[in-house]
């Protein structure tokens, strides 16, 4: 096994084709401690990014109208301090803005702090900011076991708060997507036909609504392998993965088109890589005080064999599903 | 011997076509037209009959398959409990319904 082997194989060159996406994870606290969270994230965790780092990523936003999306994620990103500020500032440029909402959130007091977190869902409105939650499964069963005891329950709450105030309403401008991802060690159904069990049983037996459904295969990476190592199943589904190795899921990576930023400002590839902490490679700029994107173009992309994760099947990102159902090009 | 079924060896399923290679070839175009696409039944629906089936002809190999296959298309721990109870009773009910020759033949040999 080898990735890069499997990609000379088939003659694929993954080089970067823009940057179109800042996404910045602000920090590892989490209200939550999910099984299969490969930041490893939770309520004990310290690491937080600065008031700094989040005025010079605005600074990066501005000055590069090429990146029009700034997708925040954590841990809970709504527990960094400044995370307001950076949502606000962000939107004031014109960018689009995204968060990797965990739901719960919202109704738990702040870990630290103790301070309320109910403003949320009415200061995601105000700001127009796109809302992306996981959901593992629309029962309570298979979410609480991935996610933790209680969990599904909270996260219908807090998807109905969102509903009442506008969010998930088909060709509303307040944008509500869920996120699937398998609860185990298997590949992610396909994303059309599980959207469509989701948007059925939440709305027959909770009355909710939402926009889309994004599908993400389990990277094999840090509490996710722990527990296929525990369960002595890693080989299996490292091979799994690769024998579902799709051409044309790979040329849709999202590493072609974005730059992660983890915490403490420095670059990589991808969420993935930042949990393995490899950084853009081969003499980049690779921290966000010597940003020059001209250059991170001309990056060779770090890969690892995690990088069967982004290519099984239809293909994953955390925008869901890379090849649509029945389509020869990436979405 | 120490067993008849290892879960490694379904992967050499394909093996089979090292021989008499269009017999396979036609084989496996028809099963997966059958099993694995979406047509008048979902691919999920195909595919907790297939675990049903599985658990019918009780083949390891298959009920391997089936079980990953309902997992990845989206289908939970009620469905697939839900298609063995078919599995089960349709058996069951195969053995009752047969007691109705049995009944005939007691009809016929008693006074």
């Amino acid at each position: 096994m080898g990735f890069e082997k499997t990609l000379a194989e088939q003659n694929l060159h993954l080089a970067p084709l823009q940057v179109e996406t800042l996404q910045v994870n602000v920090g590892k606290l989490c209200n939550q401690a999910c099984k299969h969270c490969h930041v490893d994230a939770g309520p004990k965790r310290t690491e937080m990014m600065t008031r700094q780092a989040v005025e010079r990523c605005l600074e990066i936003l501005a000055a590069y109208p090429q990146i029009k999306n700034l997708d925040i994620t954590g841990g809970a990103p709504e527990l960094n301090d400044h995370f307001d500020v950076f949502v606000r500032e962000a939107r004031k440029l014109g960018k689009h803005v995204m968060v990797r909402h965990n739901l719960t959130v919202t109704l738990d007091p702040h870990p630290v702090s103790g301070r309320s977190m109910q403003y949320l869902p009415d200061f995601f409105k105000e700001h127009t900011v796109e809302v992306i939650s996981s959901l593992p499964y629309f029962q309570e069963h298979e979410t609480d076991a991935q996610r933790g005891h209680g969990v599904f329950e909270k996260s219908i709450a807090a998807i109905r708060r969102l509903n009442e105030i506008g969010y998930g309403k088909e060709g509303g401008r307040l944008v509500l997507n869920l996120v699937y991802n398998p609860v185990g060690a298997y590949l992610p159904p396909a994303q059309a036909a599980i959207e469509a069990q989701f948007k059925e049983h939440l709305a027959k037996e909770h009355e909710l609504v939402f926009n889309g459904l994004f599908v993400i295969t389990n990277m094999p990476i840090n509490r996710f392998r722990h527990f296929l190592e525990r369960a002595e199943i890693y080989d299996d589904y490292m091979t799994k993965l690769l024998n579902a190795f799709n051409p044309t899921a790979a040329e849709g990576v999202m590493c072609r088109t974005l730059i992660s930023v983890g915490y403490d400002g420095t670059l990589y590839d991808c969420d993935f890589n930042q949990m393995l902490e490899w950084r853009v490679n081969h003499g980049m700029p690779n921290t966000i005080w010597d940003f020059d994107l001209d250059k991170l173009l001309s990056r060779k992309i770090v890969f690892g064999d995690h990088c069967y994760g982004c290519t099984a099947g239809a293909g994953s990102s955390c925008g869901g599903a890379v090849v649509k159902a029945g389509a020869e090009t990436p979405v | 011997m120490s067993s008849y079924y290892e879960s490694k060896d379904l992967a050499k399923f394909g093996d089979i076509g090292k021989n008499r290679k269009p017999l396979w070839d036609k084989f496996l175009a028809w099963y997966t037209e059958a099993t694995a696409t979406e047509g008048a039944l979902t691919k999920r629906e195909k595919s907790l009959i297939g675990l049903a089936v599985a658990h019918t002809v009780q083949c390891p190999y298959c009920i391997d398959a089936y079980t990953n296959q309902c997992l990845e298309t989206g289908a939970n721990l009620d469905q697939m409990t839900e298609a063995l109870h078919v599995t089960a009773a349709v058996r069951g009910g195969a053995s009752l319904a047969h007691g109705v020759q049995c009944r005939n033949i007691v009809e016929k040999l008693t006074m």
